[in-house]
């Protein structure tokens, strides 16, 4: 019986420092320069931070099929990969871009839903991002060198690989050029040229390609298929493509013209590959070759497909919240918290008396976990996910609430205090669990269904609200209950065990 | 147990709850937010004197609105501007005369310039803008059907798994059935007294709601499960069934009575702060869940164990 009081206390001691640790990880992760824990901050959602969320609708019925097949996912997914190099060049810090499948009435829609932080001016956000993906093939300038010129676009896109148009069949590992004393001068005249651009945001492209490369007529609506094959000697990726009659004719008329210049493609006005034209090719099948990794061929392939088929975007949706609501509300939510919590203690502890004291005591930790919780996940935090956190505080006191019913029951049958604590704790199990099993079904249900970051906000914190609480309930207030180490059902034990009105 | 006792009186008060639901809602019907219709909606906020009501719906219209205009003033100084939505050039036109509208002023200036929100100028701060067009009202509208559907089933289904066992004297459905009559009650009397609020309140139904509802589907049954699971164990407890049916009602009633209303007492007192102290938009949304609980607690106590008992009559009358 001592050692197993011993044993008792020893675990509420270690819950009790796990709870304060926890406690300074909510705290110091907020406070910044902490080194590491500074990396889980609170993440909040639009609605409290401030901000612009915009939701468009893909138009993909004129998304031809490429190489025989429909793929949806894929064109959503290079939409994705534009619209999000756009807000880079926009200058957002922590965008979110991301792709939605839903159903309404029986028909699929595609919706991509872009989230700004930061950003109210919505009519610009709208103008950035609204325009159709265009690719574009370009070749450079009458009067250029072709050295030059890529390294002027490669200082821009450094990612971007020294690769060759050559024709089909044909193999070319040699895509290098050496550097000649034109490059240097060029590159002189840009930076003269782009220096006030490059001051003002890194973000935006600082080099005025207009200045390097002229329009050809080649677009991506000539272009039949790009494709990820391997050079049947040197195992190397190449990008093969194929035009269609017109295309066949335009590229045929180009590559005769401009052998040894660069022919760069464009996808939204930026480069994103830029062969040098080795010889005439005439039936429309091409290869692009260089130094490509296998994912970085795949990247232009499928740009090149999806790019090659514009798909248009809706706008349907707009929220636009200014830093001082958001501001407001995150105080208020904080505000209501603390309140709340408070006016539960108060009435555990005059109703409940010791144990009431060890709920509250429990229900503190609880909300330290919970805090923690949101940072590791890490849950984005939006007033109503605020609402489910403070409407789970007052749930999670039902847990405690239906132990001591039960223990005060068990009590007046007759069974010692700590028979009646551990008895309390058993038969309040299964209700707790029954009872909590509904609130999770409601709450799995509106995460699944939620159409908006706020509802699933709610949906996930309360969630993990109601799972927290039965561990906290069950767990944490039997430690502390069995840690005092009442004896007697007597005297001041008796007050304290005791509560509420007598019946 | 005075609730099994008396439980007539307490069907009635219920039943005229009830009707007093499907009245508002069927005379009335719901008022629906730019959730579901779609729309838009501006709040601006003047540091000033605000403009008068007149003066903002001229402005609004200058501005190249031509559908309906509801125009509501919010707090002291600000205005919730409701429309059909607008496209997002038109809504820049609006914010930004809206910024520059001054006491007096419903002349509208240059068109052109672009708007920002949060952005102070002239004295008026556009606080938020949204705009939901038909297709994303289309799609909360299907999916909130859906998970309503979706969660009533699960939770029909939970009942009647849980109380599998519990056949005599009154069989496993008709706990699930007593469990839904007051889930239903526990739902249609706080959407009616919403279409009462929504007529005079001007409160709205949206995304909130729908959750508010689902979130008081779960708490209904939770609390009914309670009171039924005492049942169940005082029916095992009493194996020869020397204790009569309403009796054993009446104590399983009496001995969850004091956790039933604490247990909704601390959520409400958690409401009630979030009602007084919480952000604007949650507001509503806690409203709805104080009078939601309210009467989950009551339904619990009041309607499904005392229908348990009503269901046991009608099977020995037969």
């Amino acid at each position: 019986m001592h050692y197993y009081m011993k044993k008792v206390r020893i675990s509420a001691i270690l819950l009790l420092i796990f709870g304060f640790a926890v406690l300074s990880f909510d705290y110091y992760s907020q406070v910044p320069g902490q080194g590491f824990i500074s990396n889980f901050p609170f993440k909040l959602g639009l609605d409290l931070s401030g901000g612009s969320h915009l939701v468009y609708q893909a138009d993909l019925t004129n998304t031809k099929t490429v190489d025989g097949s429909k793929d949806l996912d894929g064109a959503m997914e290079s939409l994705r990969g534009v619209i999000e190099s756009r807000i880079n060049a926009f200058g957002v810090s922590e965008p979110i871009i991301q792709t939605e499948k839903t159903t309404i009435g029986g028909v699929e829609v595609r919706k991509l839903v872009v989230e700004l932080p930061g950003v109210t001016d919505l009519q610009k956000a709208i103008d950035t991002i609204g325009k159709t993906p265009v690719l574009e093939f370009k070749i450079q300038k009458e009067g250029t060198s072709s050295d030059a010129v890529l390294e002027a676009t490669r200082m821009e896109q450094a990612k971007l690989e020294a690769a060759a148009f050559v024709g089909e069949g044909a193999v070319t590992t040699d895509v290098s050029g050496a550097k000649s004393d034109a490059t240097s001068s060029m590159i002189s005249m840009l930076n003269s040229t782009s220096t006030t651009a490059k001051s003002t945001s890194t973000a935006v492209a600082s080099i005025d390609y207009s200045k390097l490369y002229s329009d050809t007529g080649l677009t991506g609506q000539y272009l039949k298929s790009a494709s990820v094959q391997f050079d049947s000697s040197t195992r190397q990726p190449l990008v093969s493509i194929t035009f269609d009659n017109t295309g066949k004719e335009k590229f045929a008329d180009i590559t005769g013209k401009n052998i040894g210049k660069v022919l760069a493609i464009f996808l939204d006005g930026q480069p994103i590959s830029t062969p040098v034209i080795r010889d005439q090719i005439k039936d429309g099948s091409a290869v692009i070759s260089g130094n490509f990794t296998p994912t970085e061929a795949k990247t232009l392939a499928r740009d090149l497909r999806y790019g090659a088929l514009p798909v248009p975007i809706n706008l349907i949706g707009t929220q636009t919240i200014g830093a001082s609501l958001g501001e407001n509300a995150l105080k208020a939510s904080v505000d209501a918290g603390l309140w709340g919590f408070l006016i539960i203690s108060i009435f555990l502890l005059l109703w409940y008396r010791l144990p009431g004291l060890v709920a509250i005591a429990s229900l503190l930790m609880y909300t330290v976990f919970m805090l923690a919780i949101f940072k590791l996940i890490p849950v984005v935090l939006t007033s109503a996910g605020l609402a489910a956190f403070i409407l789970s505080i007052g749930m999670a006191v039902d847990g405690n609430i239906l132990i001591f019913e039960r223990m005060r029951e068990e009590l007046a049958k007759g069974h010692s205090l700590e028979d009646g604590i551990r008895e309390g704790f058993a038969r309040a199990w299964l209700s707790i669990r029954d009872s909590n099993l509904s609130s999770i079904i409601t709450a799995v249900i509106l995460y699944f269904f939620a159409t908006s970051a706020l509802i699933k906000g709610f949906a996930l914190v309360f969630l993990i609200g109601v799972l927290v609480s039965m561990f906290t309930a069950i767990t944490i207030s039997r430690t502390f209950l069995l840690a005092l180490g009442v004896k007697r059902h007597v005297g001041l034990a008796k007050f304290l065990f005791s509560n509420g009105v007598k019946r | 147990m005075f609730v099994v006792k008396y439980r007539k009186i307490f069907y009635t008060l219920s039943i005229l709850l009830v009707l007093f639901s499907i009245f508002t809602i069927s005379k009335w019907g719901l008022n629906y937010g730019i959730d579901f219709k779609g729309g838009s909606i501006i709040e601006v906020e003047y540091t000033g004197v605000r403009p008068s009501h007149d003066d903002i719906t001229s402005v609004v219209k200058d501005s190249g609105v031509t559908s309906e205009i509801v125009v509501r003033p919010t707090g002291e100084k600000g205005y919730i501007i409701r429309t059909a939505d607008l496209a997002s050039s038109t809504m820049a036109v609006v914010t930004t005369n809206l910024v520059s509208a001054t006491v007096g002023t419903s002349t509208v200036g240059t068109t052109t310039a672009t708007s920002t929100a949060g952005a102070t100028t002239a004295g008026a701060t556009i606080k938020r803008m949204d705009t939901v067009g038909p297709i994303l009202g289309a799609e909360l509208q299907s999916k909130s059907i859906t998970s309503i559907i979706l969660v009533i089933l699960a939770i029909v289904l939970f009942i009647t798994f849980a109380f599998r066992h519990v056949s005599k004297p009154v069989s496993s459905w008709k706990y699930g059935l007593a469990a839904i009559v007051a889930l239903a009650h526990d739902v249609l009397v706080p959407t009616g007294i919403y279409a009462f609020l929504g007529r005079s309140g001007g409160f709205e139904v949206d995304a909130l709601f729908v959750t508010a509802i689902l979130v008081i589907l779960g708490f209904s049954v939770h609390d009914t499960i309670v009171v039924f699971d005492r049942t169940r164990e005082n029916l095992k407890l009493d194996d020869h069934h020397k204790e009569a049916f309403d009796k054993t009602v009446g104590k399983s009633i009496s001995q969850t009575f004091a956790r039933s209303i604490n247990t909704s007492l601390t959520t409400i007192l958690a409401l009630i702060a979030l009602y007084i102290f919480g952000a604007d938009a949650t507001r509503n949304f806690s409203l709805i869940l104080i009078i939601g609980i309210v009467l989950g607690t009551y339904s619990s106590i009041f309607l499904g164990s005392p229908l348990l008992v009503t269901f046991w009559k009608g099977q020995k009358n037969k």
